[in-house]
């Protein structure tokens, strides 16, 4: 076989085992990665003069961590690795990275873009004081920096996260001021035989849950968010809510965490030119893929979250798939066996997964009680108001048309925070269902771009 | 007004919802004719809303800018015209050399001197007085052009915003209405869109940009039209502080860059080499070379901004014409036929004049615009 | 006013100075710049839009909030910056430094 280019990019678990099955074919990969160190999000590595332990940074996960940055740290040597690199375009098979000023043409024939996800969000009013984060980003304050990000924390959201982010803050010493659950505790119920596709996590999770209440953190469920309070000076300063019974109730905090379970990162995929298809579970837009993890553009792989939500496990094994999907595409007999294997785990998270999104769905009809003057798009300060009178007033009802007219996702972050909960408030005041509404297109760079790009190489 | 259920009359149906065909149709309602303004996709899409936002004369051939100040008046008048803001400014507009091309500062001077005749003053800087009044310009530029009334605008909000004003003195807008089949029946032109629906009308206008050669090859004439996609990118935002929109000029492609920032403190960079576009998909990506060229040379026209990040790239679908002047004015061969397209990568200036002009043209049979240097003819052929 | 992180453990790290709008700021090795300047301060920047201060949002590179500039007019990325002796920081926003008397 001509030796075939095969570029990884991402190194969490999926990019980890994808470059291991590689690897183990006899292909030397090339892994791009945007982190200082391999384990992405969820595994990610804590700084080298740190000294805690798996166990107390992983928890449960501990044996998994230890075994993704063992295999990662294995590779070494039989990888072309590319850290603190991001690829910001694609074209002609040709991806183009930055590794700070440095301009870096990777050309592929073969990609598996294992690129991630970050949290999901719904706007509240207020979000846009200094100490509303987002709960993937509190966690990563405490894993990777042994930091809570404030005295008095308030977990708001939904989703598994919310309480496993709760219950570590909890266990390293910090101070929850509550959880607070859009989702009603019935939804479990009902999403209990597809949760039980994986019992030992939903045991996991119903332990988070009473660890939590044992502690005596306040938790509640089936929540309406009102207000994130606070002073653009002082930032935040406590969170309004109505309880189940419709009754208002405060929080006094300093810092809160938001999420609403994950959104996966398609922006290079996007770029790629790979096609969308709207997923009415979760209503959002996911890369089209066959089970195996290829997408509808002839050499390009999706795997992990940033194909679907599905959680770290299923990711290593989306990883070793597209892998074997790419090796067989090349021609390297797989063993379809192992294959079909892969595809039955794959099976039982896509199950999980499906369970999750319904015991804690997306709030998409918080989108339509936004008050007018709630920030939608933080980066360009767009609010609720601003979006709803392009929509009445000069028809913008598609995606990207509302954000050239109102600057809504037009900013630094491209849409990455508010694009799924603006296409909601464009739904609502349109009267149209969300899918109608589209999603904005991916814009290059992926990220921002120094202007003084390749001035080196210049 | 409706004949049928199927059939949509009025006096003029203009073909291209740009900022040519939208500035046309509100002219032609304000001159009290019935206008229905058809677009395949959404309004100011292609080539008017991805542009650079340039509302620059200078530079532009001379004898386009009676033109070109017909459209600056239009500008000028923009908020009240439309009722809304295109975030047009006046604030200037500078066009620089580098000292490797000294030759350029005497056509500076000439341009100038010929300009001023028409109506446009030009004041040239260069040496201290240069650097003290544009402190952000690199040591390679040699003089500049300065005209204090261009400026620039919005290209997002100026077409949408003339087809809405059009829209409120009483122009059909039909978007999402792609037209295949073009013909005149009788005295009728006919045009049939992707969907079935017939508009009926007198006068037929073509404001289709980089599509209207699919149209005007069913009247039997064709110009040498091909597209291409601009490369275009913006900053993240900083404190409001370069008024002028600022350009090189250059015979090389690849150096001719420029910029303007916005009141919102987004600075946009235009210019350096074109890329491929696509007719059929309605798609122009920025090729990432072209980006990396643009920024090497923007650096050299202004090292001040090599601090700043990009945020966004994009692109649109323009058409060009060989002699990158466009075909306006009346088809030479079917009476009540009308063209007003291939702007090649400089229509959004001039596009309010060229509105303006299209709509007296259409309604009194004359205009004081010489259209000779845009005949459709002009290419052979057809 | 005390800073908006609070450190839970791994504080036997070395300790190391930065500046953040002309005041020594205590710092450990290892913290990323957000981390440093959130551990002593309340927010890292203005918002260009006039709704308040920013003290950056994801922690993991995505959502941009972050971006710091330093008394030389660089930008970092506060989340994904690893912090070193000396960074001199502002958390203002610049001053409108190109212009031009038209």
């Amino acid at each position: 076989m001509v030796e075939c280019r095969v570029v990884i990019v991402g190194a969490g678990p999926a990019g980890i085992r994808c470059a291991e099955t590689l690897v183990a074919a006899g292909l030397r990969p090339t892994v791009i990665d945007e982190g200082r160190r391999d384990g992405g999000q969820i595994y990610r590595r804590q700084p080298e003069n740190f000294t805690r332990s798996y166990d107390m940074l992983y928890g449960s996960e501990a044996r998994r961590a230890e075994a993704i940055h063992g295999g990662f740290d294995a590779l070494r040597g039989k990888i072309d690795y590319l850290p603190e690199t991001l690829v910001w375009n694609i074209a002609e098979r040709q991806l183009y990275a930055a590794a700070g000023t440095n301009q870096i043409m990777v050309p592929f024939d073969v990609l598996i873009l294992c690129s991630g996800a970050v949290d999901r969000l719904m706007p509240v009013k207020g979000w846009n004081l200094a100490g509303t984060f987002s709960l993937g980003g509190a966690q990563i304050a405490l894993k990777s920096q042994a930091c809570a990000i404030g005295k008095q924390v308030v977990f708001m959201g939904t989703g598994a996260l919310l309480y496993l982010v709760a219950a570590q803050y909890q266990k390293m010493g910090a101070h929850v001021a509550a959880v607070l659950d859009t989702s009603p505790w019935s939804l479990r119920l009902s999403a209990l035989p597809k949760l039980l596709a994986q019992p030992s996590v939903l045991w996991s999770g119903v332990k988070l849950d009473l660890t939590l209440r044992l502690a005596g953190v306040p938790v509640y469920n089936g929540i309406d968010p009102l207000e994130i309070e606070g002073t653009a000076d002082a930032g935040v300063q406590g969170v309004s809510f109505k309880d189940r019974n419709g009754e208002i109730r405060g929080v006094a905090c300093d810092a809160v965490a938001l999420g609403y379970h994950l959104r996966p990162e398609t922006q290079l995929a996007d770029l790629a030119r790979c096609a969308f298809t709207f997923d009415p579970g979760t209503r959002q837009w996911l890369l089209q893929s066959d089970p195996d993890g290829r997408s509808s553009v002839a050499g390009v792989y999706l795997a992990g979250d940033g194909a679907r939500i599905r959680g770290a496990r299923a990711a290593e094994a989306s990883g070793r798939l597209a892998a074997m999907a790419a090796l067989h595409d090349l021609g390297h007999p797989q063993s379809a066996e192992i294959m079909a294997g892969l595809r039955r785990t794959l099976a039982r998270w896509t199950r999980f997964a499906q369970g999750l999104a319904q015991a804690f769905p997306w709030p998409a009809q918080q989108a339509a009680r936004l008050s007018d003057d709630t920030v939608v798009c933080r980066c360009e300060a767009v609010t609720a108001a601003e979006l709803r009178r392009v929509v009445l007033e000069t028809d913008a009802i598609e995606a990207n048309r509302a954000k050239a007219f109102s600057r809504v996702g037009m900013g630094r972050c491209q849409g990455r925070y508010c694009g799924q909960a603006a296409a909601e408030v464009i739904a609502h005041a349109a009267h149209v269902p969300v899918e109608q509404v589209g999603r904005l297109r991916g814009q290059a760079p992926v990220k921002p771009l120094p202007v003084v790009i390749g001035e080196d190489a210049a | 007004m409706t004949t049928s259920a199927h059939e949509t009359v009025s006096d003029v149906v203009i073909v291209g919802g740009g900022i040519m065909g939208s500035s046309a149709a509100l002219f032609l309602t304000q001159r009290r004719r019935s206008v229905t303004l058809l677009e395949s996709a959404l309004i100011g899409q292609q080539a008017s809303g991805t542009n650079f936002g340039n509302v620059r004369r200078q530079g532009r051939p001379i004898v386009q800018l009676p033109l070109a100040n017909r459209a600056s008046a239009v500008w000028r008048r923009s908020k009240e015209l439309l009722g809304e803001d295109v975030e047009y400014l006046q604030s200037g507009h500078l066009r620089v050399c580098y000292r490797e091309r000294p030759e350029l500062v005497g056509n500076f001077e000439a341009y100038a001197e010929e300009a001023r005749h028409v109506g446009l003053d030009l004041e040239l800087f260069s040496g201290n007085t240069l650097r003290n009044r544009f402190p952000f310009l690199g040591p390679e530029v040699l003089a500049g052009s300065y005209s204090h009334l261009d400026g620039h605008a919005n290209p997002r909000l100026a077409a949408p915003a003339f087809a809405r004003a059009a829209k409120r003195a009483g122009a059909n807008v039909y978007e999402s209405t792609r037209i295949v089949i073009v013909e005149k029946a009788g005295d009728d032109f006919r045009v049939t869109s992707e969907d079935g629906r017939v508009f009926r009308a007198p006068v037929l206008l073509i404001t289709a940009g980089a599509w209207a050669h699919f149209l005007t090859a069913q009247f039997g004439e064709s110009a040498p039209l091909t597209c291409r996609g601009p490369t275009m990118s913006v900053t993240e935002p900083v404190p409001y502080s370069i008024r002028p929109a600022v350009g090189v000029a250059t015979p090389i492609e690849e150096e001719s860059v420029y910029f303007r920032q916005i009141l919102r403190g987004n600075i946009i960079i235009g210019g350096s080499t074109r890329g491929p576009a696509y007719t059929d998909e309605r798609r122009a990506s920025v090729q990432p070379p072209n980006t990396l060229s643009q920024l090497k040379q923007i650096r050299r026209l202004a090292p001040a901004l090599e601090q700043l990040r990009i945020i966004r790239v994009w692109s649109g679908v323009e058409g060009y014409l060989p002699d990158s002047l466009p075909v306006m004015g009346s088809s030479p061969r079917v009476s009540g036929l009308y063209y007003a397209f291939g702007f090649s990568g400089s229509g959004f200036q001039i596009g309010p004049g060229v509105g303006e002009t299209m709509a007296e043209l259409i309604d009194t049979g004359a205009t004081p615009i010489s259209l000779e240097p845009y005949r459709m003819n002009r290419f052979g052929g057809g | 006013m005390s800073g908006r992180f609070v450190r839970l453990s791994e504080t036997n790290r070395s300790q190391l100075t930065i500046i953040v709008d002309g005041q020594p700021v205590r710092a450990l090795e290892g913290d990323t710049l957000l981390v440093a300047m959130l551990g002593a301060g309340r927010y890292l920047r203005q918002s260009e839009f006039g709704d308040g201060q920013r003290a950056g949002f994801c922690l993991m590179g995505a959502c941009q909030d972050c971006w710091v500039r330093t008394e030389d007019g660089a930008r970092l990325r506060a989340c994904s910056t690893v912090v070193r002796e000396g960074m001199r920081i502002s958390t203002r926003l610049p001053e409108a430094t190109w212009s031009n008397a038209v």
